[in-house]
């Protein structure tokens, strides 16, 4: 397999098995990660290929899950856990929060903690309560992790593989609505740095800063925006934790204008890291305030609901009106 | 071993505490487990007369005893040294261990060098028994590190301070060592405050399905710092583990030779892959919780004093004694050898430096970050903006 075009969830499956194929020490787990492949499928054929001690079926216990992972990581082993959904990874934050983020600093540099935890998060499923939610932030706030999100699946492919070969624990936030859209992956290509964001679209009026299921949303948008002839910038973050300033500052500096868009609640979210930071660092190349399109502060609603709660293509587009309005 | 035959187990000797009596009769029910006597395994009785237990026994030569009281002796010298060092500023905080000292050694020597330790934050005699610097475990005391050491370097992890999530990680540990096919055990502490922590009973419910090679070992010092553990549960802690299919048994804490013999059998256990035990090393917490807590207000002198006389290192001297297992220049040698250990203690803690301030951004991460990287630089030239003039 070289070039190959894959739904995103497909490219996270191989990169799994790729992952289990090329370190002995990986290890899945998580619920129903085994025979049934995962409530997405994610890790579908893997227990049959690589047996019930590698792809391994846990107790419905997510801080049991979280807790074991760093008992393994102790003991040399490169845990890949998968949280079953993104409403469900609270009972493990104390693992996650207290443990494994500090463990390394604690130790004096002495230990290392490659433990990698994949969230499918975010809406627009029409599912239930708890399952589109979208809490990257709360973990962004705690050092110690680092926090990524594939847009497509070149980068579900790559980014997993490196967050797996990480010596520090990655939040692996993987934009559930976007598991069926199909793109090319070439698992053969030299990949980019996992931490630096990307020039989705060039555009020279506008950046649109965007990353998980929003950057599909932000391209539409810009491709909309380009037949009323503005020129739209989209930038695919990718990662959340560390944020790469170095390209949305460059970019910034070209458009002169910037909207972040996410579907986390706008209230202290990335996007207000990013607006504080990118105000400081162009303050003088702004034309216009960054402007922020996110969820409300509310909590996330029933799915009858969601588009209405959901940053689509119209929002985005009305913030890009009142930017270009300055 | 059966878990019916843990269950159900017997001991010779019955525990001297003193008994517990309900009044409501609501509560009667619910403490219907506790108004008899708890079982428990006891080899040494609180006034030093060896008695012997059907299922554990143990036979140590004159010089192991000596080893052991002098581990007890040891460890109660360094913890009162660095009770008296908080008291002199010298450090922020301590939680002593006084009246835990067989507790923590007999089930510290019953590991091999290859097991693998997750302690809390009161372990220090553990620490001692896997050889760990006694002055390491001060740093996160005094306030220059929060951890300290490289727990591969004595297979001892670091303190943990939030209750119970290091029996998970004790917990994958053992999972791993099962993967591996090694023949090694991981021994996890915990109290019985943390007995009500969900990742205690996480723990629990993993290391069973995995059969992981783990020993739980609970020491119930009856106090989360004012809580009674009448707060805590409503059976004896060490019968919880029949829920979770697996032994559980009630050792007398202060008997060094029973919390040995006991924690021995279950790490062999463990290591034929007959998969977790749990421990419940009954026991008393003679100090405050903490140097920060005041005992006096929860509970009376009364019961210290019941306990006082079940002190796990006088009834191992009263064994030596009588037995002739050691005479008088023993234990004014161990005397001298607890008042070189405090004076080194004394010296080293002093000398400790305040961390560079740099440190503080040191191994946040292990592949770098590229914020920690840019505030480091800030840092570094705000410091450096100082040059000169007051600042360091």
């Amino acid at each position: 397999m070289a070039v190959q075009k894959l739904p995103l969830a497909k490219a996270l499956n191989e990169s799994l098995r790729k992952a289990l194929e090329t370190d002995p020490k990986v290890v899945v787990m998580g619920l129903d990660v085994g025979k049934l492949g995962g409530v997405f499928r994610i890790t579908d054929g893997l227990q049959k290929d690589f047996g019930e001690d590698r792809v391994v079926d846990t107790p419905l216990a997510e801080s049991g899950i979280v807790g074991t992972a760093i008992g393994l990581a102790l003991r040399g082993y490169r845990p890949v856990v998968e949280i079953q959904f993104d409403g469900f990874v609270f009972p493990a934050y104390d693992q996650i929060v207290t443990q494994l983020a500090k463990m390394r600093a604690r130790s004096l540099g002495t230990v290392k903690m490659p433990v990698v935890i994949r969230i499918p998060y975010g809406g627009g499923i029409g599912a239930v309560e708890h399952h589109s939610e979208s809490p990257e932030s709360l973990f962004a706030h705690v050092a110690g992790l680092k926090v990524v999100t594939p847009a497509n699946s070149s980068d579900a492919y790559w980014m997993l593989q490196q967050a797996i070969q990480s010596d520090d624990p990655v939040i692996f936030f993987e934009p559930k609505r976007r598991y069926w859209d199909k793109g090319e992956v070439d698992t053969e290509a030299i990949p980019g740095e996992l931490h630096k964001a990307r020039v989705a679209r060039e555009g020279t009026d506008l950046t649109l800063l965007a990353y998980g299921p929003m950057v599909k949303t932000c391209l539409e948008a810009a491709a909309a925006a380009a037949e009323e002839g503005k020129s739209i910038e989209v930038v695919d973050l990718r990662s959340i934790s560390p944020l790469d300033f170095d390209t949305i500052q460059a970019s910034v500096e070209k458009t002169r204008r910037l909207v972040v868009v996410h579907e986390a609640p706008v209230f202290f979210g990335s996007g207000a890291e990013i607006a504080a930071r990118i105000t400081e660092r162009c303050f003088y190349h702004l034309e216009a305030p960054v402007l922020r399109v996110g969820g409300y502060h509310a909590p996330y609603p029933p799915a009858r609901l969601e588009e209405e709660y959901l940053p689509g293509l119209d929002r985005v587009l009305d913030a890009v009106d009142r930017s270009l309005a300055y | 071993m059966t878990v019916e035959s843990t269950a159900a187990r017997k001991t010779t000797r019955r525990s001297s505490g003193a008994k517990r009596t309900t009044s409501a009769a609501s509560a009667k029910k619910a403490s219907a487990a506790k108004s008899a006597e708890p079982e428990l395994v006891q080899l040494l009785t609180p006034e030093g007369e060896r008695v012997h237990h059907p299922e554990y026994d143990i036979d140590l030569s004159a010089e192991e005893l000596r080893g052991l009281y002098r581990d007890m002796v040891l460890t109660r010298r360094f913890d009162s040294e660095a009770t008296a060092l908080q008291r002199q500023g010298e450090l922020g905080l301590w939680a002593s261990l006084l009246g835990q000292e067989a507790a923590q050694i007999g089930s510290g020597r019953a590991l091999r060098d290859d097991d693998y330790v997750f302690p809390t934050y009161r372990e220090h005699g553990v620490a001692w028994c896997r050889g760990v610097d006694p002055t390491n475990l001060l740093g996160m005391f005094r306030g220059v590190n929060n951890g300290g050491w490289d727990p591969s370097s004595n297979n001892f992890h670091l303190y943990t301070i939030v209750l119970g999530s290091q029996t998970l990680h004790a917990t994958g540990y053992a999972m791993g060592i099962a993967k591996d096919g090694a023949d090694s055990a991981v021994l996890a502490y915990f109290g019985d405050g943390a007995s009500s922590q969900g990742d205690v009973n996480e723990s629990f419910v993993f290391s069973a399905v995995y059969n992981a090679p783990v020993v739980f070992f609970c020491q119930n010092n009856q106090w989360a710092i004012s809580e009674p553990i009448e707060k805590q549960t409503r059976v004896p802690l060490y019968q919880r583990a029949a829920g979770f299919g697996f032994p559980g048994v009630r050792v007398d804490g202060n008997d060094v030779l029973a919390c040995l013999a006991v924690t021995r059998s279950a790490l062999e256990r463990a290591r034929r892959g007959e998969g977790p035990t749990l421990i419940e090393a009954f026991t008393y917490r003679m100090a405050a919780h903490t140097t920060s807590d005041d005992p006096t207000r929860y509970r009376r002198d009364a019961e210290r004093e019941a306990w006082e006389a079940k002190d796990p290192i006088l009834r191992l001297k009263a064994y030596l004694e009588n037995e002739g297992h050691a005479d008088a220049a023993f234990f004014e040698e161990l005397e001298a050898e607890s008042e070189t250990l405090g004076k080194h203690v004394r010296e080293v803690v002093r000398a400790m430096p305040v961390p560079d301030h740099m440190a503080m951004f040191d191994h946040t991460y292990a592949d770098g970050h590229a914020l920690v990287d840019e505030e480091r630089a800030q840092f570094a030239a705000y410091q450096a903006s100082f040059e000169g003039g007051e600042g360091e």
